[in-house]
């Protein structure tokens, strides 16, 4: 490209990027903004963009009108075990099908894969009879981390994460009289850690955030995570925006620190079998 | 080595399926889990809610009803309005959001590199924050007397404020505007990703050949980002067809099922209203939709993909 056609492009998309940065960022700065200032007093919602008082009177609000430190505690424990099972069940079978040869390998693999395109609406209302009705699971944890224990799409991931890794290192170790499982944890695992650290850390976002099942298959206030503790709490209060938006802001501020203390994985992650080319 | 023949002693049954359990039970025992955890949870519900479509359905006895189902939501009204909800909903927000994510990607490729991890890391942020966050903090922007972020904004321009989310003419495009400002993160990355992958090389033989900057975007840039639009396109209209959480929070499907989709009329009919075979039914329905879509977006996409 000429260099004065270059430079042109390069003020131009300079000026959009940070138009666009800041439309990005604002409902953010919003929600953040509206959570540090006392609106009890008016009748109306009506932060200022630059707060004059800061005040956590919003925070505590929210905390004593709700479970929030329980539905904290729930979502911490299902996220972190969602997590350590997505990572262990989807290298494992990701490594299965990305070195081992067996017998219809490929025929399975590619079912498992066939089903991503069916929406979890159609699955839903048997899955909540069968863990309500005939497993009798309603409103536990097993009922809500059971079906998640791992996904199709993880371990599509971690196959082809696995697919990379030299095959000659498992000749070695078979050599040496290592049985099949001790390849995969002191050979595969180790050298996987790269794929692993963005798996578990995608996992572990997406069942933070995970809404829809947790909401339909728990009943009791004590077992809500706190996506849908905050969702019944937009509903009962629907007046109290500040409050609201310190709830909010709960709900997201963990996986914002996590993001900016990982940020490299969450930006180079995602693309990790999701581009060719 | 030259030995006499011994006689091949001769397999035993037994033996040779142990055999294949040597051979090849640890790779079962590998994929045990998931593919359990698949029977149960994947499979088994699907075959059962195609039977339930069909049912009458009772926790206690269930009557065969045959296309019933299908037929009553053909005729319903507010079905129909859902899928066109959908439908809109769908073409509104997808392909502006590639446009978006692919012109945003386009500028950060032409920045030094500290600046391409500085939009990245900004434009990102949004994507870590869950729907039932972004939809309380709309719910605030759009806020319909003048506290609202959005009416204040307009208050600033001159315009009266507009009750965005509660009255059937604004409420569908409300959703559509808080998607557009979404996050265009994680498309970025993978735009930016595929953009890395071109190689230098075409473009310095274009240049050679004095190819304009819009002939090199047009030959070059844009066929070689094909599988990734391909990508985001599939699951954007994936996503987009099953959208949920916004409705729920914000709209509740109405007004006068202004914003009611399809994903959301599933969750009324069987959770509020308890018709799980009618339930089934719609969901067959969003699932032939979705498979159908992404196999036409596949075929039109992918017959010149190879490079």
């Amino acid at each position: 490209m000429k260099s004065t056609q270059k430079k042109t492009l390069l003020v131009v998309a300079s000026i959009l990027l940070v138009v666009w940065a800041l439309v990005t960022v604002i409902p953010m700065y919003w929600m953040l903004v509206g959570s540090v200032q006392d609106s009890a007093m008016s009748a109306s919602f009506k932060p200022q963009m630059i707060p004059e008082q800061l005040s956590l009177s919003p925070y505590e609000r929210f905390f004593a009108k709700t479970d929030a430190w329980r539905w904290l505690y729930n979502s911490l424990l299902i996220s972190v075990i969602l997590t350590v099972t997505n990572v262990f069940f989807a290298s494992l079978a990701g490594y299965a099908f990305a070195k081992l040869k067996f017998p219809g390998s490929q025929a399975v693999f590619w079912t498992l894969l066939g089903t991503m395109m069916i929406p979890a609406q159609v699955t839903l209302i048997p899955l909540y009879i069968l863990m309500v009705n005939v497993f009798d699971l309603g409103d536990t944890y097993t009922a809500i981390i059971l079906p998640a224990a791992v996904s199709v799409g993880n371990i599509f991931l971690m196959k082809q994460f696995m697919s990379t890794l030299p095959t000659s290192l498992i000749h070695a170790a078979r050599i040496d009289a290592c049985s099949e499982f001790g390849i995969f944890w002191k050979v595969i695992l180790p050298m996987a850690k790269p794929g692993i650290a963005v798996l578990a850390i995608f996992t572990f976002v997406a069942s933070w955030n995970e809404f829809f099942w947790p909401f339909l298959i728990t009943n009791s206030n004590e077992m809500r995570t706190v996506q849908v503790g905050l969702a019944s709490f937009v509903f009962a209060e629907s007046t109290d925006f500040g409050a609201m938006m310190a709830g909010a802001t709960i709900g997201a501020l963990p996986m914002i620190i996590l993001f900016f203390s990982l940020q490299r994985y969450f930006l180079q992650g995602i693309t990790i079998g999701a581009v060719k080319g | 080595m030259q030995t006499a023949l011994a006689p091949k002693p001769s397999v035993p049954r037994t033996s040779r399926v142990a055999r294949f359990w040597r051979d090849y039970g640890w790779a079962y025992l590998f994929i045990l889990a998931p593919v359990l955890l698949f029977l149960i949870f994947t499979l088994y519900p699907v075959l059962t809610a195609l039977v339930m479509s069909f049912q009458k359905y009772n926790i206690m006895n269930s009557t065969w009803v045959g296309l019933d189902n299908y037929e009553r939501l053909v005729k319903d009204e507010t079905f129909w309005k859902s899928i066109k909800n959908t439908l809109i909903f769908t073409v509104g927000t997808v392909p502006v959001n590639i446009l978006i994510t692919f012109v945003l990607s386009y500028f950060i490729y032409q920045m030094k590199s500290k600046w391409q991890t500085f939009f990245k890391a900004t434009l990102y942020l949004p994507a870590v924050a869950s729907g039932v966050t972004i939809s309380i903090v709309w719910l605030a922007i759009f806020d319909p007397t003048d506290s609202g972020l959005l009416n204040r904004f307009l208050g600033l321009l001159g315009l009266d404020p507009v009750i965005w989310l509660g009255q059937s003419g604004t409420a569908l495009f409300s959703l559509i505007l808080m998607n557009w400002l979404g996050s265009h993160g994680a498309g970025i990355i993978l735009y930016l990703a595929a953009m890395g992958g071109i190689p230098k090389s075409l473009y310095e033989a274009a240049d050679i050949d004095h190819a304009s900057g819009w002939t090199q975007f047009s030959k070059i840039t844009w066929p070689l980002l094909k599988p990734t639009t391909l990508y985001l396109l599939v699951t954007g209209v994936i996503t987009s067809f099953q959208v949920f959480i916004s409705v729920y929070l914000m709209t509740q499907g109405g007004p006068n099922f202004a914003t009611t989709t399809i994903a959301y009329l599933i969750y009324e009919t069987a959770f509020k209203f308890y018709e799980f075979g009618l339930a089934s039914a719609q969901s067959f329905v969003l699932a032939i939709i979705i498979i159908v879509i992404s196999v036409i977006q596949f075929k039109y996409f992918s017959s010149d993909i190879e490079y």
